[in-house]
């Protein structure tokens, strides 16, 4: 083992290295395109055996991907938003193949307007696809979570797709001392794919992927394949028991931090809970009893140990960083679900939204939503969806929109059509 | 014909007696397509893996039967050939690591409709081109999306009346040239093959699969159901494709295109489209001598250089 300082990007690329990936399909897109130019260096230098292939579109990168699979290789490959949007068909066609590999996501905000900063709305768009989805919040996380990835998609009793999530920028591009395992390590956790009898050879002909007539037998593989995602609750606990044995770090379906005595907890997935986790210190220090409850496994998605955890909080205030457009926060929709029915549920469950396209959020912004969220607690009402922005931003977009020739007296109309107004080119 | 010389096809008798593929598939009567697929798969072997595109043919292989003695991989209507690169790279793989032995690997070959191949999927195809991919590209070409019911496609020809292209002049397009998008990328192989000329379609066959690289075999698919034509004339019609000039029979090696047939003389065009209800608009109420003449006038343009070549 030995430490360094690496992105997010890198350490997704030595997760694939280590898991020693036989096969990566790859199309670029910002801000992934790090995690490809690494291997391909490695393999270059001779350092990783491994055969890449550039693809034209992430629709064809993740058809090959699941077709490699398929034919009983280890496969790793990677995208981001709108590549993962471009690949969308393909995600629930491979998943439904039960074409296990691992694909890490870049997460940025989805167009329009285009832009290059993270949100989660891109990952979340393949909720319900069949790939198994790990969220991670630091760059060891993220090469952890590869190689737990490969544990779970090959094993037995799952045999699925899983996307490991790293936010565009606030990781893929930030630095942060990881601990590399020794390949050794890795090979005694991560033991070469055993296909089974599931892949294509000579002698011994398949059909994969052959199509139904009629919802019986449609329902019968599409409930198989959901079971096998539930049983991945199982298969993700023990196989994060072992990397613990092996690495000595734990990992859960969900980091709790500070939840034990607190009243109220924040839920967020992602880096930007790193910010949470922030408040939530600041906020012990003056005396509020506030935790951080972060789903890593969103799919599964681990609603019994939710359920657990908050069992008893007086309220929860969901961050969503990410927006279902007529809905509002897809992570408050998961956990209200998770909590539906269950005795001991917070009476409370806020629905804050931030983040949007790398947007921050901060301290006191989270003060508030303490703050709003304890309110909610004492007079019992759950407060309506709050979406985060500061008078002073309003007061930045009006200059932009003034730029852009928009016309003050019809703002409420122009600002819902996106990138309408006149631009001024100097 | 391609080199009948090198050939284990010489004559007709030498053709297989029976087929790989099994009977009762849920194809139309008549099928073109499922002809050539029947002749071509007795050259391809067992050891085969059809990567498939949405289509006709996806229907095949329904749960838990198939017609296929050897390998099969449904994938999505546009990306057929990303998948026959990640089963090629995988055997590939396997092999380069020991975990498979030679007589374990599989000549990898995607199977698509003319709606795919000429539409959506030509991204694909391209890329598997440009990577240099060892895969044969088979593409049935029914000139229309036949498995929803004949709407015009990429490769519908001039004047044909689709199920979107019903008035009384048809199509106004013209039939885009598949042949020539590959040729012009310089493939490993190129053919155009018609299940009515077995002897020239196996032997092209048999020479795609003795070489590597992107290999290309289009077979116009005379499509009782999307052309308008009695199930028991798709031989003939596939017949008066080949003589009328309409398709002509080609291969393209090593920088260079010939014919593996030259009609001659050649027959009308309106012989070939007679007998087909897609075009009786041509004909009834009254002959649109126009078109006619436009259609012929194409036919003729394509075989003038040839023609020249041969009586020089």
């Amino acid at each position: 083992m030995r430490r360094e300082l690496m992105t997010g990007n890198a350490a997704a690329a030595w997760g694939a290295r280590l898991a020693r990936a036989d096969y990566l399909p790859a199309f670029p897109i910002t801000p992934q395109t790090e995690i490809i130019e690494t291997v391909a260096q490695w393999i270059d230098a001779g350092e990783m055996n491994c055969r890449m292939v550039m693809m034209e579109s992430e629709h064809s990168m993740i058809t090959a991907a699941g077709a490699a699979a398929a034919t009983g290789v280890r496969v790793f490959t990677a995208t981001s938003s709108q590549g993962l949007l471009y690949g969308m068909e393909m995600l629930y066609t491979v998943a439904g193949w039960r074409a296990p590999f691992v694909m890490a996501n870049v997460s940025r905000g989805l167009a329009a307007p285009i832009t290059l900063e993270p949100d989660h709305n891109d990952i979340l768009a393949a909720r319900d696809s069949g790939f198994l989805q790990i969220h991670c919040a630091t760059c060891q996380e993220v090469l952890d979570a590869s190689l737990i990835a490969y544990r779970v998609a090959e094993d037995a009793r799952v045999r699925l797709p899983v996307i490991v999530n790293l936010d565009g920028f606030y990781l893929s591009f930030t630095r942060e001392p990881v601990d590399i395992p020794s390949q050794d390590e890795v090979d005694a956790f991560v033991p070469p794919f055993d296909a089974g009898p599931t892949r294509f050879r000579a002698g011994k002909p398949m059909s994969q992927a052959v199509a139904v007539l009629g919802g019986t037998p449609y329902s019968y593989f599409r409930y198989e394949t959901h079971l096998a995602a539930r049983a991945a609750l199982e298969v993700y606990a023990e196989a994060t028991d072992a990397f613990e044995r092996q690495f000595g770090r734990r990992y859960g379906a969900l980091d709790a931090y500070r939840c034990d005595d607190a009243d109220i907890i924040f839920v967020m997935m992602g880096s930007f809970a790193t910010k949470a986790k922030d408040a939530v210190n600041k906020l012990r220090a003056i005396g509020e009893r506030v935790g951080l409850l972060r789903p890593i496994l969103l799919r599964p998605f681990p609603d019994t140990a939710i359920r657990q955890l908050l069992a008893g909080k007086k309220a929860v205030a969901v961050i969503d960083q990410n927006i279902s457009m007529g809905m509002g926060g897809v992570l408050h929709g998961e956990v209200s679900a998770a909590l539906n029915g269950s005795k001991d549920a917070p009476p409370v469950l806020a629905s804050f939204v931030g983040g949007l396209g790398g947007r921050d959020i901060s301290a006191e912004e989270f003060f508030e939503i303490a703050a709003e969220t304890r309110r909610a607690a004492e007079n019992g009402e759950t407060p309506p969806p709050r979406l985060l922005f500061t008078e002073s931003e309003l007061r930045e977009i009006r200059k932009l929109q003034a730029i852009a020739h928009v016309e003050h007296g019809s703002d409420e109309a122009e600002g819902n059509r996106n990138g309408e107004g006149e631009e001024r080119h100097a | 014909m391609p080199d009948a010389g090198a050939s284990r096809f010489r004559r007709m008798r030498d053709l297989p007696s029976s087929h790989m593929l099994g009977a009762g598939t849920a194809m139309c009567a008549g099928c073109g397509g499922l002809a050539a697929l029947t002749e071509a798969y007795d050259v391809l072997g067992e050891n085969t893996v059809f990567v498939n595109a949405a289509g006709c043919m996806s229907l095949m292989s329904v749960y838990p039967f198939t017609p296929f003695r050897g390998s099969w991989l449904y994938t999505a209507m546009a990306s057929a050939p990303a998948g026959a690169q990640g089963v090629r790279d995988a055997l590939d793989v396997l092999r380069a690591r020991g975990r498979i032995t030679v007589q374990e690997d599989l000549q990898v070959v995607v199977l698509t409709g003319d709606g795919a191949a000429g539409g959506m999927g030509l991204s694909a195809t391209s890329g598997a081109i440009d990577r240099g991919l060892d895969f044969i590209y088979f593409c049935y070409d029914n000139e229309g999306y036949g498995n929803t019911g004949q709407q015009t496609s990429a490769l519908t020809p001039h004047a044909a009346a689709t199920a979107t292209d019903a008035g009384n002049s048809g199509f106004p397009g013209w039939k885009k040239d598949l042949f020539a998008l590959w040729a012009a990328n310089k493939p490993a192989y190129a053919a155009t093959i018609i299940g009515g000329e077995p002897l020239d379609l196996v032997r092209k066959i048999e020479k795609a699969r003795s070489f590597s690289g992107p290999r290309m075999i289009l077979a116009l698919s005379p499509c009782p159901t999307g052309w308008g034509y009695d199930p028991k004339l798709s031989i003939e019609i596939a017949h008066l494709a080949v003589k009328t000039g309409i398709w002509p029979l080609k291969e393209y090696i090593d920088g260079r295109v010939s014919h593996t047939r030259m009609p001659h003389p050649r027959l009308p065009v309106e012989e070939y489209l007679k007998p087909q209800g897609r075009f009786a608009h041509l004909f009834e109420p009254r002959r649109n001598e126009a078109a006619l003449r436009e259609i012929q006038a194409g036919v003729d343009a394509y075989w003038a250089p040839w023609e020249a070549q041969r009586e020089a």
